[in-house]
């Protein structure tokens, strides 16, 4: 967005040395990254170890987290005061410590305390108080369910019976009607590199611009939003301002600029509960103001690996009130603070900076975490040195996961941010509207029972004609099942087309919005639940024989597989047909549909957690999985079906066209760490080796997991963890699947790892 | 033709250089006690696949190699199908890959007819990779229940003719570990020219269910894996050079 009057912003001495004239006339934090990166090919010797500030404040932060644990959760919740930018005082991780802190700034007055946030629904906000023993202010409660009208009751309040029924049999599932849908990502970077007047000066440009003078609905909601925008704004000036900053001006150093960013962060997670709350690519751009001050002399390297550090910290201390069944859905408390290094920019060169280094090594200055999810853009061009880097990270970790910049630049240009988990998101040109997953599973079990749901006993949708045949047969179940297809499709695009009208009028995210251009595009994103079981029985029922049991009722509850079929996870073209071929035969239908204003269609395959859950709604399948368990995860194949190792896996994954999935494909992989090598520069050469190998083939994503010693116990001990299904370990030269032997043997697997006899 | 595959595993990383895919085939003709593949001793079983079409399945994974990888054939037994083999990696070989063989070399004749074929299957290996399990012939036989003279033989064959090999020995506490016949190995291996490699794998026991699920009695049920200590001695014996 231009300026009010022709010229350059005058940042009064804070963009000295910066190259480049565009983004100094408009809003355009690409046009600056890409005039000032510095790409970086060495190695890793540079980086430096945690300081003493760094170690006492962790220290302090993990005291924190496990004190969090032992109180079953939650360390506590706000019951009096309703969040908002400038709603507490300024909080620090400790009153002791603050002046430790290179980064302040906390959601609420105190670490780890979770904010009452009641815009997405009060009944969700006070259960989830309840839930940890807190009781929400009666005059708060009742304000909220009196004189305001949350987002949830807007939705419920809008929602069709047949959709009431959808949502109930889980056959449309996980949708943001009762929590903060998320995965807006505001360009955060923009607080840092204009200050907050120069970004004001632009909304109001906007503001002034918009419609052309009649008042459309569009142009009335257009201008309704800027003035909200406008609004969040001053207020993350006022919030700035309680913690003893002023961020009206452009930051002048990577001090500020660090502070600055994340300050523009902290309002959107002051303000949004959303399932995720990803922070975005901010380390190439942070790299530019640290390597500014390092030429000058003002800053050194442990200095600039503290503050990287402290931001870290800040954002593994995200928190947000949920409810058990959120947290059934998505296990383990995430929040999904994602943030992107490496990629490759437009013009080739690799955008691989030191400060990409900087964030991978807070995994060895202060261990391994979960948040933020760092992510790994990869291209088999990166830099072997910084590749390798990233693989022994990995291995010591399991923290890290990789997305193939190979894949999404040509969709989303060289600035895209990873919104949740692994969709990408043009950085402050473009939002996602996120949609969860329909269950297509069950879908198919509605082909066979003619929309009786197997579970709840109830009709779903309009009662069609059964399945009645002894062994099913192909032609039939595909014409069956393509129209149920249809009928969900249309359900689900609309209930979504509700949600985020809803959303947008009663949840508006101002100040991630606020850091958004105003022309922005819009992504509408669907999802895909039980991809690896459909194809699977697909496969089952045209290679092989399968037999229908049925109840008293008529309704499948088990299904006999006569003869051997090809799975999906094997290389095989046959089974892996049917999966390209039901990504595109469900995405046609939903692209068909209208979508809330204007937004382009996406799918995904990908589950995160909540494979479990939408398992446990679903009757058995065709392809053999029992009744009420778990579903693989994501696009991964099915438990037990992986017949040839990793890499056929992996090669079965890579034939899923991204194009047709633009919202992502999630693969999860556990590998030991001795089915990676003898020692550890065997191992990064080999893990590097596969990464390549598998994104040469246009895949998508990948979770590596490579597990030491505690992992085996763990996996001994909690078998029915998804991510020990294919935990693979190897011993003179031959391969096992672990939770496969015996209690003794693996016993003996890991007396052996510990390098005692038993 | 076609050939008897047990299995195939397309991540396999210690069966020869960098990351290979590794074709198990059916058929054995020793009976090792602490074998951890019983399952692969028949002949029969299994699945057949033509030479090019395993080979179009396994070129598959060509992404993952780079400049190391490759395919290994290992068993079971090998050799018992060499035909197959030497029909896989002459493809294999027409498409540069590299070709490694696991095999304990017991089928190995030193007859005119056995060595023209076996010269042909030199000329498309690039690496064979020779499991040798004990050096003393009575208790090789107790072991395996086969003499291991034409093992011997084979290893000498192959150095002669400059055919690069790994050696490997399965080290299994009180059975194969002893002083004497660790340092016999090295000493035979010192004679040989063309040894990249001489490895020591633990004795594991992670293939006794497979025994269990055939009805078979396993016999070495009371014996223990080596601990890492015990290994490294051996490593230490096997590895001495005759200086």
């Amino acid at each position: 967005m231009p300026m009010t009057n022709p010229g350059k912003f005058d940042s009064k001495g804070a963009w000295d040395g910066f190259r480049g004239e565009i983004w100094k006339e408009e809003i355009n934090v690409r046009d600056f990254i890409q005039k000032n990166y510095t790409p970086y090919d060495g190695d890793e010797s540079f980086l430096a170890g945690p300081t003493e500030n760094t170690k006492r404040l962790w220290t302090c932060v993990q005291d924190l987290q496990k004190e969090e644990r032992a109180r079953g959760g939650v360390l506590e919740c706000e019951t009096e005061v309703v969040s908002g930018l400038t709603s507490y005082g300024p909080g620090y991780i400790s009153e002791e410590l603050k002046d430790l802190e290179t980064v302040v700034g906390l959601q609420t007055d105190k670490p780890l305390k979770r904010a009452f946030m009641p815009y997405g629904g009060i009944k969700m906000a006070v259960k989830a108080a309840e839930t940890y023993g807190y009781e929400i202010n009666p005059e708060l409660k009742k304000i909220f369910t009196t004189y305001v009208t949350t987002h949830n009751d807007a939705v419920f309040g809008a929602y069709t019976p047949e959709m009431r029924l959808a949502r109930k049999t889980h056959v449309v599932t996980g949708l943001p009607d009762t929590y903060g849908r998320g995965r807006i990502v505001g360009d955060y970077r923009r607080v840092a590199l204009y200050g907050i007047d120069r970004l004001i000066e632009a909304k109001k440009v906007a503001h002034y611009r918009a419609g052309c003078g009649n008042m459309y609905d569009e142009v009335i909601r257009m201008r309704e939003e800027i003035s909200q925008q406008l609004k969040a704004l001053n207020e993350m000036k006022e919030m700035a301002k309680i913690y003893g900053y002023d961020i009206s001006k452009p930051a002048r150093n990577a001090r500020e600029a660090v502070q600055w960013l994340y300050f523009g962060y902290l309002a959107a997670v002051k303000t949004q509960n959303g399932a995720a709350m990803s922070v975005g690519r901010i380390s190439t751009f942070l790299d530019i103001y640290i390597n500014r001050d390092i030429e000058k002399g003002i800053l050194t390297e442990a200095e600039a690996q503290e503050l990287i550090d402290h931001m870290t910290m800040k954002f593994r201390m995200v928190k947000f009130a949920r409810i058990p069944e959120y947290n059934q859905l998505f296990s383990g408390d995430p929040t999904w603070v994602t943030l992107e290094v490496a990629g490759t920019s437009l013009d080739g060169r690799h955008m691989v900076t030191k400060t990409d280094y900087r964030f991978l090594h807070t995994l060895e200055n202060m261990g391994p975490s979960p948040e933020p999810n760092l992510t790994v853009l990869y291209s088999p061009n990166l830099p072997e040195k910084f590749k390798k880097y990233a693989a022994q990270i990995s291995i010591d970790t399991s923290s890290i996961q990789y997305e193939n910049d190979e894949v999404m630049k040509p969709e989303w240009g060289d600035d895209y941010s990873i919104c949740c988990c692994v969709s990408a998101t043009k950085t402050g040109k473009e939002i996602q509207l996120f949609g969860a997953r329909a269950n297509l599973a069950k879908t198919l079990l509605y082909a066979f029972n003619g929309g009786f749901d197997e579970k709840h006993r109830i009709q779903c949708g309009p009662a069609m004609q059964r399945i009645t045949s002894e062994y099913a047969d192909y032609d039939e179940v595909i014409e069956k099942f393509d129209w149920w297809m249809d009928w969900l499709a249309d359900i689900y695009v609309n209930v979504l087309n509700l949600i985020h009208y809803m959303h947008d009028k009663y949840y508006y995210e101002a100040a991630e919005m606020a850091l958004i251009n105003n022309d922005c595009e819009r992504s509408f994103a669907t999802g895909i639940a039980g991809f690896s079981h459909v194809v699977d029985s697909l496969s089952a029922i045209k290679y092989a024989k399968v037999k229908i049991i049925r109840d008293e009722e008529g309704i499948t509850k088990d299904f006999e597989i006569e003869g051997d079929f090809p799975r999906y996870g094997n290389d095989d073209p046959r089974a892996d047909e049917i999966a390209t071929w039901l990504l595109r035969t469900f995405f046609d239908k939903i692209r068909r549909r209208h979508t809330y204003r204007d937004s382009k269609p996406s799918t995904s395959i990908l589950t995160i957690t909540s494979n479990v859950v939408y398992g446990e709604a679903t009757g058995a399948t065709p392809d053999g999985r029992k009744a009420y368990t778990s579903f693989a995860p994501g696009a991964s194949p099915s438990y037990g079906a992986e017949a040839n190792g990793l890499l056929a896996s992996l090669n079965s994954v890579a034939k899923i066209p991204y194009h047709w999935a633009l919202d992502g494909i999630s693969n999860t992989q556990t590998i030991s760490p001795d089915a990676l090598g003898h020692e550890k520069e065997e191992r990064k050469q080999n893990l590097v080796q596969i990464l390549d190998g598998y994104f040469e083939q246009d895949a998508h994503h990948l979770n590596v997991n490579v597990f030491d010693t505690e992992k085996l116990i763990d996996a001994m001990e909690h078998p029915e963890k998804e991510e020990y299904q294919n935990f693979t370990i190897r011993v003179s030269g031959y391969a096992v699947k672990f939770i496969s032997l015996t209690r003794k043997q693996q016993m003996d697997v890991i007396a052996r790892t510990c390098h005692k006899k038993l | 033709m076609t050939g008897r595959v047990h299995s195939i595993e397309s991540f396999g990383l210690v069966d020869g250089p960098g990351v290979r895919c590794v074709v198990f085939l059916k058929g054995c003709c020793l009976r090792c006690r602490y074998c951890h593949n019983p399952d692969t001793w028949a002949m029969d079983g299994g699945e057949e696949w033509e030479a090019e079409t395993l080979f179009q399945k396994i070129y598959r994974f060509k992404p993952y190699w780079r400049n190391n990888g490759g395919i290994t054939v290992s068993g079971g037994e090998a050799l018992l199908q060499m035909d197959f083999v030497i029909e896989l990696f002459e493809i294999a070989k027409r498409h540069g890959v590299h070709t490694a063989l696991d095999t304990s070399g017991a089928p190995f004749r030193n007859s005119t007819e056995y060595l023209e074929k076996f010269q042909k299957l030199m000329s498309v290996t690039d690496l064979f990779i020779l499991d040798i399990k004990e050096m003393n012939r009575e208790r090789h036989m107790a072991l395996t229940g086969q003499d291991n003279q034409n093992i011997l033989e084979l290893a000498r064959y192959l150095s002669d003719h400059g055919k690069a090999m790994w050696i490997r020995h399965v080290l299994v506490p009180g059975i194969t570990d002893s002083e004497e016949d660790l340092q016999a190995l090295a000493g035979f291996l010192n004679t040989l020219k063309t040894v990249e490699k001489r490895e020591i794998l633990p004795y594991h026991t992670l293939g006794i269910y497979k025994w269990e699920n055939l009805g078979l009695e396993y016999s070495l049920k009371e014996i223990l894996s080596p601990t890492p200590q015990e290994v490294q001695r051996a490593e230490k014996i096997i590895s001495a050079t005759s200086e």
